[in-house]
């Protein structure tokens, strides 16, 4: 099992500072989750955490390593995943082409000229697993860009799985999904805990106090709040700049 | 308009790759036609002409492999005709007539400036790709024009042609054709070999959404910069065909309209599909001799049909037959 601390983590873009002096420690195993009003910059964090974002000071660090100045695909290969808030996969790939390229990135060189990939059995089988985890197995073959939202969705996460990650960082995964498909979302996100340690984004309030073990509150960049979910739930400051006082009775 | 690009159901892309293989089978069947039916036709001055397409498809293809499967649109590809048709003057002059080490030189130098210009036209994107390999393109173009021991340039004649294990080509104008024919296929084989491997996934799946690859672990650059030698050291072999079937090299053969023409033979004959890029050579030239002999405007009219071709059919030849059903494969 592995962790994540972050340390004085900052960003800005311009004259706007989006993160700000941000410290987080994600213990080994636990479902951490962030929540926070638009535009509180958990998608900047989220970037800066997996290396797409280069951050202007403060450190990452993955199970014991610094990795604050390691591009995105070394920190992958060390276990750390993303999905994105708004779906970023191949459209012209079929999903489970999606997937196997997940898979055949740490699975031997991809310096290989001549056997067709297509056949690879020990790269789609791989695939065929993270797909069933995510639920979109029975539309393996399907073009993504034929896929509808939901299913997006859940390829999002297939392709994360496929990476094999030892922490998760998943960006609002539910967004625009509802109904039935949330819920099987939250089950299955459920299954991975205690698998996999997961940062959580999420505004749906009902599956981050059903999954989360912890709850760190970001606004305008700074964490205000973090700890238990009924700790988070019941601090004043929270209530005042989030949660809304209606919410917090509710509950 | 986008209507090849978008929708197709499950399972059709296994087809249309069949369909393509086919479709470059039925050329090749017609290419090894061709010397027979001029000899019938009493017109073997056909069979040198053929050649100088052949080599053309051999190059539209490798420079569909960046451009089609890679999304790099190369504008100094001429650079490595260059290299390929200058390695055969060279070493002739050196008294080595083997085409086979005349490839290999051409494929050295190619793959060299290939690695290092590759390197830094890499650091950019989209427009400025492009010129930046233009601007190396004439870098090349004005090395061989001041290169006067080869003639700079005027160019220079070649005494004889090169010869294949022993056998000499000069005055063999069939042989040299199903040489450049054999070369063609074997190298089309590579190419779709290349395209449906592991390395070709990657290779495509950048130029579907790089940053996904990224988050997948794949760093881009060591994948399109492979790429684009192994474009380099193959658009190299037609230059050393070039330089065999008009036994003369001049720095003509690397200028910046030739690296245009070259886009142009893989937009025409459609991008990322490789059989397409070899139709669109053959199409291109014929339209050129064509139009050429009707008009001397004849590349405003070559422009209109483009314009026309881009508009209609963005997959360009290859698209519209597809869309006729005239191109199917059967798997
Ligand atoms: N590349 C960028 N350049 C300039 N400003 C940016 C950039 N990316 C984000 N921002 C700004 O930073 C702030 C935080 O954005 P971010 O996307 O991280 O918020 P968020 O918490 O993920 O919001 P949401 O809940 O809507 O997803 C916003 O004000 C946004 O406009
Ligand atoms: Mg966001």
């Amino acid at each position: 099992m592995t962790g994540l601390t972050v340390r004085n983590l900052n960003k800005s873009f311009g004259a706007l500072k989006v993160t700000d002096d941000v410290s987080l420690e994600v213990a080994p195993g636990e479902l951490h989750a962030i929540i926070g009003p638009n535009g509180a910059g958990k998608t900047t964090l989220i970037s800066q955490l997996s290396g797409q974002l280069a951050s202007d000071s403060g450190t990452v660090n993955l199970g014991g390593r610094d990795i604050t100045r390691m591009p995105m695909p070394g920190r992958v290969r060390l276990g750390l995943a993303r999905s994105f808030q708004i779906t970023s996969v191949l459209p012209g790939f079929t999903a489970l082409e999606n997937v196997a390229l997940a898979v055949q990135a740490r699975k031997g060189s991809s310096f290989r000229f001549f056997a067709p990939v297509a056949t690879e059995a020990a790269l789609n089988d791989a695939a065929m697993r993270a797909l069933a985890e995510a639920g979109l197995d029975d539309r393996a073959h399907v073009l993504a860009r034929s896929l509808s939202h939901g299913e997006h969705r859940r390829l999002e996460l297939a392709i994360a799985l496929a990476t094999d990650p030892k922490v998760l960082l998943l960006d609002e995964p539910l967004a625009g999904v509802g109904g039935e498909d949330a819920d099987a979302f939250v089950d299955r996100l459920r299954r991975f805990k205690g698998r996999l340690t997961m940062v959580l984004i999420e505004h749906d309030m009902d599956a981050v106090f059903k999954l989360a073990d912890r709850v760190s509150v970001l606004v305008y960049g700074q964490i205000i709040a973090s700890g238990a979910p009924e700790d988070v739930r019941n601090d004043p400051a929270v209530r005042a700049a989030y949660l809304g006082d209606e919410h917090g009775e509710a509950a | 308009m986008t209507e090849t690009l978008t929708a197709p159901a499950a399972g059709r892309a296994p087809r249309r790759i069949a369909g393509r293989v086919k479709a470059a089978a039925c050329l090749f069947v017609l290419f090894a036609l061709m010397p027979p039916l001029a000899a019938a036709l009493d017109d073997p001055f056909w069979i040198l002409i053929g050649t100088r397409f052949l080599a053309y498809a051999i190059a539209a293809m490798a420079l569909d492999l960046i451009l089609g499967y890679g999304a790099m649109v190369s504008f100094g590809h001429a650079a490595y005709l260059g290299f390929g048709t200058y390695a055969v003057a060279i070493l002739s002059s050196y008294g080595i007539h083997d085409l086979s080490l005349q490839i290999l030189a051409g494929i050295a130098v190619s793959a060299l400036f290939a690695l290092v210009t590759g390197a830094i036209s890499l650091r950019t994107r989209g427009v400025y790709f492009i010129m930046i390999t233009l601007a190396f393109g004439q870098m090349a173009f004005f090395f061989f024009i001041s290169l006067s021991a080869y003639g700079g340039d005027d160019g220079y004649g070649l005494t004889q042609r090169s010869s294949l294990f022993g056998f000499d080509l000069t005055g063999r104008d069939g042989a040299l054709y199903y040489v450049t024919l054999a070369l063609l296929i074997g190298l089309f084989a590579l190419c779709h070999r290349i395209v449906n491997s592991r390395f070709g996934r990657v290779l495509t799946g950048i130029r579907e959404n790089p940053v996904r690859m990224e988050a997948v672990g794949f760093a881009p650059f060591r994948y399109q910069l492979t790429a684009f030698i192994i474009s380099g050291c193959i658009t190299s072999i037609a230059g050393v065909i070039l330089a065999n079937q008009a036994q003369f090299v001049s720095p003509a053969f690397m200028s910046w309209h030739r690296s245009g023409e070259l886009i142009v033979m893989v937009v025409l004959g459609g991008v990322g599909t490789l059989a397409g890029p070899i139709a669109g050579a053959v199409a291109a030239l014929t339209l050129e001799e064509g139009l050429g002999a009707l008009s001397e405007h004849w590349k405003l009219f070559f422009g209109l049909f483009l314009v026309l071709m881009v508009l209609f059919s963005p997959r360009g030849l290859t698209g519209l037959l597809e869309k006729t059903g005239l191109m199917r494969g059967k798997s």
